[in-house]
Order: C-alpha cells, then structure tokens, then sequence
C-alpha cells in the first residue's frame, strides 16, 4: 500500500488566500504563507497554491509567494493558474514550484503538456481538471475557475492528457466545490479507470468520512481547502481519524 | 548579499551541487543553506575534481542527464571522485546515473560507479494488481543495514517523499542501505557503496526527515 497524501489546497487572488463555493463568492481569508507555513508544521504532505484570478489576467502572480514559502516549507510545493507555456513552468521552478497545474493553457493548446514533459519531465505537471456533470451523464471540462466550458469532455481529456504526459491529475469537482458534502466519487471511479496516474481529489471535503470516501472510489490524494481553513476540523484531528479508521496515511513523529 | 561563514569547522569544506542543467535544484540548495552550510554550484571538471562533497540532484530524462553530463565534460572527474573515497550523494535522477545502464529510451550507459540498471516501474505487481505510475508519495524507509551513517537519528519507519517512474534493479544486495514497498514491489530507496550515496526519494522535499539525511551526508 501507498500512504493517501493529505494536500492543503491554497486559493489565492492577489496576496490573499480566498475561499469560495463552487470556485465562486470568494472570500479573503489573510495571508497564505502562514497558512501554509502552519500546516507544514502540523504534518501535511504537500502543498497547492492556486493563483484563481490569474487566467483573468493572463499570468500567474505566485512567484513571491511561493519564493517565500519555499525557503522554510520543504515538502512538495505545486503551483498552478495562468500558467501558459515552458517559459512560465521554468521561472515557478526556479522560485520554488516542484509541479505546476494547468488547465486553461492545455485545453487550448494539449501539445504544451508534452513541451513541458520533455523539458521537465512528467512527473512535474499536474493537470488541473474542473469537471461538472452533464445532462448526458458524462463530467465537461471547465476552465476559469468553472466559468467557462471547453470543448473536452473529462474522459477523453485526461486519457489524451496522459498520453501526452502529465504525472498526476487533479480533480475538482465544480458541482461539490465548497459545498462540504464529499467528492464527486463516480467521477474519481471514471477516470480512475481511464488512466494509470495519480489522482487528487479536490472540492466537497467536509468529514474525515469523505477521504475514505474517495480513496476507495481511487483518489491517491486529497486536497483539503475550507475545511482546514477555517479549521472546521483540525489537520491533527483529520490525521488522528484516518489513522483510526484503518486508512494508510504518513505517520508523524 | 554577503554570505557570512558557519562557525563550525566542518562547515567550512567544499560543498559542491552539481548544476548540468538537470531540473530544478534551487530547493536542494535551500534545504543546504537551511541546514547552515555553505555551497557552490559547480559546472566545470575542475571544480568537481576539487570537490570535498559533492551532490548531484537531477529529475527528468536519463539519457538527456547523460548527455549534458558528457557534453560539459563531468563524466570522467565524477568517476575519479568516487574513487578518491569523496563522499557522493545522488538525489533520484542524481542516484540513477550512478548506476551501468538505463532502459529509458533504448538503453544508456550510465556512470557505472554502482551495480545496477535502472528500468521502468511496472504498472502491475506480482499479484496482478495495478501500480499507479510515476510513484508519487510518502513511504515508509525500511532499514537493511543499520550501520550506515546516512540513517543516524532517524526513527524505525519513517516516511520520505518520493516521485519517479523507473527503479533500480539487478543490484548488489549489499550497496542497499534502505527501501521502500509500493503496491507489493520493492524499491531500493538509498544505496551506499562506501563513500557513494544515492537517494531515489527527495530528502530536501522529506521534511524534517530529509533534512536530517541531508545533515548526516553532510557532517560525516
């Protein structure tokens, strides 16, 4: 067995990290290096910093913020948002970034996964997957924090990512987003059968319940956002139930 | 700014980390400097041979790795190094290129310093279940040589962070200071002949653990 990764996701809209429900409403909540500072301390496994303006604007703005973080936090630090060619996965890496996640740039161009795999390596690209279900029963691709649609379909779009060559795929569902009802788990069961790479599932945490959840349903990871946050539950508290109910996750000393 | 000198004596040697233009090595050097030692970036023959540490960090391709490595003329000063009795630690791609060969793209000679060969992680274990691939994650480390300084200070299992698609095979049983089990397959997790070391995980990403490999490699 492999360890379940617990992953504090970081929304950040200039120099403040935001919550919102469904990837809407935001709402400021302070600085997210203290944040993140805070949850290494505590035991976290990685970390997600999401620039969720930054395809408003074209660019991702988390260089300073990740360059600070980088020099106390060492566990793996994953950058995404704006993100749109090797230039801009180059200048994260230096600042810090271990991985970037791209959405929007893929859906617009899918050959940026494989410039940036044969520059980096797969292992460092994450791709970003906004899904919301469909009339048809199937998940659609979204981009801009689930505002807009693109012409993908979830399915065919992380079998084609992979191909190409992404190391993991975050999956956040837009309809469970902030809603703390749980994952969207038949579409972590679907694409966890389409593909043979990592899975993180992000959007709908609200119980320790939930992870088990999702780890049964084939998620390899969890992103966590509001519920730390706000600290609707302790990470310690979080860890401590996982451990009790039989689920692999890092010890800590 | 200027950089001030650690007090202590053994701060003071030559720490060299290697930049062949493999990935991303600012956070080795981070967790270097966190750790309160000096180092520099070497690129040259020259400033290898003269090399009281050196580290060679590395993600990405190995034939690509290789190249470079030839093309800026590292190969052979590496190799005298090792023989030199200078303590080597390679991190994940760094730790594969010590090996004879890879199978990633045909096959590539590697450094050759280790027995071993590097091959793709199979995507299902003996039992038929599938493995995920790349290997992403924290595993345990599981002892085999409890002698080796590399692991001094450290707790029975603990758990560091890794991230990669190939593994070492067809290697001497006794160069494997630790490994890790993913999904039923063993995975050498730090090998050490003598003064080389190599790390498949990536202790400046293993928190307080890799920080604590890293003082180890760098004190003794």
């Amino acid at each position: 067995m492999s360890n379940v990764r617990l992953i504090s996701r970081l929304d950040i809209k200039g120099a403040n990290l935001i919550k919102g429900v469904h990837l809407e409403g935001l709402r400021k909540l302070g600085d997210p290096q203290s944040y993140a500072d805070k949850y290494y301390q505590q035991g976290i496994d990685e970390i997600i910093y999401m620039d969720v303006v930054a395809s408003l604007y074209g660019r991702n703005n988390l260089s300073e913020i990740v360059e600070r973080t980088a020099e106390n936090v060492f566990i793996p630090i994953t950058v995404g948002g704006g993100i749109r060619n090797v230039a801009d996965v180059r200048h994260l890496l230096r600042c810090g970034a271990d991985k970037v996640a791209i959405n929007t740039a893929a859906t617009k161009n899918p050959n940026l996964l494989s410039e940036i795999a044969e520059v980096f390596g797969n292992q460092c690209i994450v791709l970003s997957v906004e899904a919301t279900r469909q009339n048809n029963g199937e998940w659609g691709v979204y981009t801009d924090n689930g505002r807009e649609k693109s012409a993908f379909e979830v399915r065919e779009w992380v079998t084609k990512a992979v191909k190409l060559g992404v190391g993991e795929i975050m999956l956040t569902s837009v309809d469970q987003e902030g809603t703390g009802k749980g994952f969207d788990l038949e579409l972590i069961k679907m694409v966890s059968r389409e593909v043979n790479v990592p899975i993180i599932a992000s959007g709908g945490m609200g119980c320790v319940e939930h992870i088990i959840q999702a780890n049964q349903a084939g998620a390899d990871a969890i992103a966590m956002a509001d519920v730390l946050h706000y600290n609707k539950i302790s990470f310690d508290d979080i860890h401590q139930t996982c451990i009790k109910s039989g689920l692999h996750v890092r010890k800590i000393k | 700014m200027h950089k001030i000198w650690p007090p202590c004596e053994e701060n003071k040697m030559k720490i060299g980390i290697l930049d062949y233009g493999a990935g991303n090595l600012k956070n080795v050097c981070r967790a270097i400097e966190h750790l309160g030692y000096d180092y520099q970036l070497i690129t040259s023959p020259q400033d290898v041979m003269n090399a009281e540490k050196l580290i060679i960090p590395g993600v990405g391709a190995f034939k690509v790795a290789m190249e470079q490595l030839a093309a800026l003329e590292l190969i052979e000063p590496i190799r005298q190094l090792a023989e030199k009795s200078i303590p080597i630690m390679g991190i994940c791609l760094g730790m594969q290129l010590l090996f004879e060969t890879s199978s990633e793209f045909g096959s590539t000679n590697g450094l050759g310093i280790l027995t071993g060969t590097i091959n793709p992680i199979p995507d299902v274990n003996s039992s038929g279940d599938r493995v995920k691939v790349p290997h992403v994650g924290w595993n345990e480390l599981i002892v085999n040589n409890l002698k080796s300084s590399i692991i001094n200070d450290l707790s029975k299992n603990e758990a560091v962070y890794f991230v990669h698609s190939y593994r070492v095979e067809d290697f001497d049983k006794a160069d494997i200071v630790a490994h890790c089990t993913y999904n039923d397959l063993k995975i050498p997790a730090i090998v050490q002949r003598k003064n080389v070391l190599g790390c498949q995980f990536h202790p400046e990403k293993s928190g307080t653990v890799g920080l604590k490999i890293f003082k180890n490699f760098l004190k003794n």
